[in-house]
């Protein structure tokens, strides 16, 4: 087990993110934050208070939760919903980003982009994620990324945040278990 | 001549005593046996074994003729041989009803001709069992099969004139009526006792008191036309006091309770599994344990299965649409030592009286319920009580498969069964035909 | 959870998870797009051996936004209302491949017994049995009293809730007893003794025979349909005295809290049990029942029927995915 973030260096990815996203958009009026549940939800946030610090306003910020729409229910036991807190602008005509910790196979964005197209119809999608670790299996690529760490498929990557692990750091754990 | 020699076993009064049957009778009982005959006599090896004389059923359903898919006279009395009886009594509710004397001799013969045990048929006490018009008493009294004990079980006498009236008729040949107590009023659709366990399961209710109203109706109504009752299958601590109370003023009242109510509790039916459906109903502990003290202290004069065959599908469906009853022949004597005699509560003197004399005096068997002793028919029963078996509902002699002990371990295994000096059941050696 | 047959067996975690789920279920159902993929190429049966339409449609309805297939298999006073068929019809079912029955049926325990039998092997469903119980009505109750009186999450501890009517041959009280007393609130049953099982007191509600004396005290109150059937079977006198004593009807309404609601399970025996007036009025949330019918239903079926148990500890990977 060795650590690939630590906690400066989280910190320093989200910053940069942030400006990237206001670079990209030409600024806050547009964007709309949607943190994927669970981790994603609390990058989302402070990426809306970093963005919210330099821009000098609030951006609106929520939760897009996809377990509804995951292809892979019926390979794992029954899971709860995270709840999902759409904004009250909506998202129609928005520029959405999409936020979540580990960018790994892409199944969870394009469920995601699922979940999103129930909602309503965005002006554009994009993706900003801490940690992007490769082996896409689906054409989806990220338009922000905090760090691209290079992995083997037998490694795991965990993301601990200090709101819910009393700590800031990614661990890159050698020997995950592997099933199947 | 045909001779036998139950060697090393123990009689119910804790004497070991070696028994020699020559023919249909008990020859001689003695620590050590002298006659002549004892040389060439087929020993029976009883050591740890007690040897009891041939149990006596009061109540049986061999479902012939009729319902012959779900019990025979002849499959019956296999079940009725393996658990260690020599006598049971068929009762009435059979298709065609057994309310003439053609049907009583028709029952009659057919266990004389299967012959491994007596086969006494009950005759309905009104025609049909519809409790309007009385049957034929008299006829079925004098017939062949020389009927005594008159029930209309399944179903109640419910109105009181006619059980009277039935009551007052049968004294003239000595009978008995043996009530099923069940206020029908009270019981219309009901599937278990109501209680706690019914609230809770939303099974209709069968309250105690269904039971004990008719039973203290037709103890008065004995009473005052000075004839006999047996009440069948009393199922709560409130019947016992009932029935205790009738008999302390002298009133010529007899009662029996089954095995599965000595044992089993309403609780069962949150399996909402049928095979604990039973008329009358399981009960609470508390009636159980009223039912173990009314049998010990004579209250209850007898224990009787309500031996009730059902075919699989008549089970093998929700509780609503099951019909009630279980089989019992086979598992009554072990649950009788297991909830009496291990317990404690009775003897296995006690055991000999509450299930082969006292129900062939209430029967009027005059060939069963003898004992053992010099001179009487050689009905017999060796149980090693020592050892346990499982109860599997897959190996049972009966045709049907209703038993609520299946899976159970049980205490005393029947090991031979004797009917007039010839054996009907050896569960060591080999099987006798049927 | 494989099955959902009674309350009775849920624990307080798994009642709270269905609320909690059906919550972003009402989500789903209130947004432009009322369909999820989640459960598509499951099959649920819709197995309905006594009269329902209501129960039957909210089922459907709930399974058919979760994108499975249904089956309505509805036998009403046909052989197949006979206990025998019900083994055949489970054998036909598990034939199928049914992920999923949904049982209706009139006699108590049946659910538990087709779960039970070895000829099924699908996820079982208690749309209600006979008098037992009706576990989807409960939870959607609950549901209700939670989105109105405790802020839409947690239990619903401290609510004091009124059941009123014909509590013995409710499978509807019986699930709500236990389900809104296992979640803290305090139940009290409200009824002629007649209408009261025996056994009553060992569950966990009190029961009173005045209805004037609790209705100030209640925060929800739950009229149960009372049957005209039952004056014949001597459980009532006659319908006007039960209106007088335990229906809801104007002078009643005035008695109530500020802030409660009323509800029926339905069908409503207007002018019996409830007033019109009652019925109608701005307390009265029995419309909204039948609309959260369908979350609560979403949920039960995502949480049975979406993951597998099987293979529950073996995949782990794509923690990350
Ligand atoms: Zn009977």
């Amino acid at each position: 087990m060795s650590i690939a973030m630590p906690a400066v260096d989280i910190s320093r990815a989200i910053t940069r993110i942030s400006h990237e996203i206001l670079e990209r958009n030409g600024g806050s009026d547009s964007i709309t934050l949607l943190g994927i549940p669970t981790r994603g939800a609390h990058l989302a946030k402070r990426i809306a208070s970093q963005i919210a610090q330099i821009e000098g306003r609030e951006v609106p910020v929520g939760t897009l939760d996809i377990t509804l729409h995951r292809d892979d229910l019926r390979m794992r036991p029954p899971r709860g919903l995270a709840p999902t807190l759409i904004p009250t602008q909506g998202i129609e005509g928005r520029d959405v980003i999409l936020i979540d910790d580990v960018f790994y196979s892409g199944r969870t964005i394009r469920a995601a982009l699922d979940a999103l197209g129930e909602i309503g119809r965005p002006r554009t999608v994009q993706l900003a994620v801490l940690v992007d670790r490769g082996h896409r299996e689906l054409p989806i690529r990220a338009d922000f990324v905090g760090k691209n760490l290079p992995t083997s498929r037998l490694q795991s990557v965990k993301v601990h945040l200090s709101e819910l692990d009393g700590i800031d750091e990614v661990l890159l754990e050698e020997e995950a278990v592997i099933s199947q | 001549m045909s001779a036998y020699l139950i060697s090393g076993g123990t009689l119910a009064d804790n004497t070991q005593k070696d028994i020699l049957i020559v023919d249909e009778v008990i020859s001689e009982i003695a620590t050590k046996v002298v006659s002549a005959s004892a040389a060439s006599a087929v020993v029976i090896d009883a050591r740890d074994c007690i040897v009891l004389p041939g149990l006596v059923d009061l109540h049986t359903h061999l479902r012939e003729p009729g319902r012959e898919d779900s019990e025979t006279v002849a499959s019956g009395s296999r079940a009725a041989a393996r658990g260690g009886f020599t006598a049971v009594s068929a009762m009435a509710n059979t298709f065609p009803v057994a309310d003439t004397a053609g049907v009583v001799e028709q029952v009659y013969r057919l266990g004389q001709a299967t012959g491994l045990c007596d086969v006494f048929p009950i005759g309905a006490v009104t025609q049909g069992l519809l409790g309007k018009q009385l049957a034929e008493l008299g006829a079925m009294a004098s017939s062949a099969a020389r009927v005594r004990v008159f029930s209309d079980d399944g179903n109640c006498v419910s109105d009181a004139m006619v059980m009277r009236r039935a009551l007052e008729y049968v004294k003239q040949f000595s009978g008995v009526i043996a009530q099923h107590a069940q206020d029908p009023t009270l019981t219309v659709d009901a599937q278990m006792n109501e209680g706690v366990i019914s609230s809770r399961l939303g099974l209709k209710g069968w309250p105690a008191v269904a039971e004990e109203a008719i039973i203290a109706r037709d103890i008065l109504l004995a009473d005052h036309v000075q004839s006999r009752l047996h009440i069948c299958h009393l199922t709560t601590a409130g019947g016992v006091e009932i029935v205790r109370w009738a008999k302390a003023r002298g009133i010529n009242v007899t009662a029996e309770v089954t095995p599965h109510h000595l044992l089993l509790t309403d609780d069962l039916a949150t399996s909402y599994d049928p095979v604990f459906k039973v008329n009358p109903p399981l009960r609470t502990l508390k009636d159980v344990m009223a039912l173990r003290e009314g049998l010990a202290d004579g209250t209850i004069d007898i224990v009787a299965t309500d031996h009730a065959p059902h075919p699989t599908e008549s089970k093998e469906c929700e509780w609503q649409s099951a019909a009630f009853g279980m089989i019992g022949l086979e598992s009554a004597l072990s649950v009788v030592q297991q909830t009496m005699v291990d317990s404690s509560l009775m003897t296995w003197e006690q055991v000999v009286d509450r299930m082969s004399v006292a129900p062939a005096r209430i029967g009027g068997y005059s060939n069963q319920g003898q004992g053992i002793r010099v001179g009487a028919a050689a009905n017999i029963t060796i149980v090693n009580s020592k050892k346990k078996w499982r109860v599997d509902k897959d190996l049972v002699a009966s045709r049907s498969r209703n038993t609520p002990f299946h899976g159970m371990e049980l205490p005393g295994v029947v090991i031979c069964t004797m009917l007039r000096g010839k054996i009907t059941f050896d569960g060591q050696m080999r099987a006798v035909n049927g | 959870m494989k099955h959902l047959l009674s309350i009775e067996d849920l624990s307080y975690e798994e009642a709270l998870s269905i609320l909690d789920t059906a919550h972003e279920m009402a989500r789903v159902s209130d947004g432009p797009v009322k369909k999820l993929p989640t459960l598509r190429g499951r099959t649920i049966v819709n197995l309905f051996l006594e009269d329902s339409t209501r129960t039957r449609i909210s089922f459907e309805a709930a399974a058919k936004r979760l994108s499975a297939d249904v089956i309505n298999f509805a036998a009403k006073g046909s052989s197949v209302s006979k206990g025998e068929s019900l083994k055949d019809t489970a054998q036909t079912l598990q034939a199928m491949g049914t992920d999923a029955v949904i049982i209706r049926h009139s006699a108590s325990g049946s659910a538990h017994w087709l779960a039970h039998s070895p000829w099924m092997n699908g996820s079982v469903i208690n749309a209600g049995d006979g008098t037992h119980e009706h576990p989807t009505q409960a939870l959607l109750d609950a549901f209700t009293i939670r989105k109105h009186l405790c802020g839409g999450a947690g239990d619903l501890g401290g609510m004091n809730v009124g059941i009123v009517g014909d509590v013995l041959h409710s499978r509807v009280a019986r699930s709500n007893v236990l389900l809104l007393s296992k979640l803290g609130a305090n139940v009290v049953l409200i009824a002629p003794p007649t209408l009261l099982p025996v056994g009553v007191e060992s569950w966990p509600a009190t029961v009173s025979y005045d209805f004037n004396r609790e209705i100030p005290k209640l925060d929800a109150l739950m009229m149960l349909r009372v049957q005209q059937e039952r004056m014949n079977d001597y459980f009532f006198p006659t319908s006007r005295e039960y209106a007088q004593y335990f229906g809801l009807n104007r002078d009643r309404l005035t008695l109530l809290k500020q802030n409660s609601i009323i509800m029926h399970p339905g069908p409503m025996n207007r002018g019996l049990e409830i007033t019109a007036e009652c019925a109608d009025s701005a307390r009265s949330v029995i419309v909204e029942q039948v609309k959260n019918g369908v979350s609560v239903r979403m949920a039960v079926l995502y949480l049975l029927l979406a993951g597998s148990s099987e293979i529950a500890s073996a995949v782990n990977a794509e923690v990350n995915a």
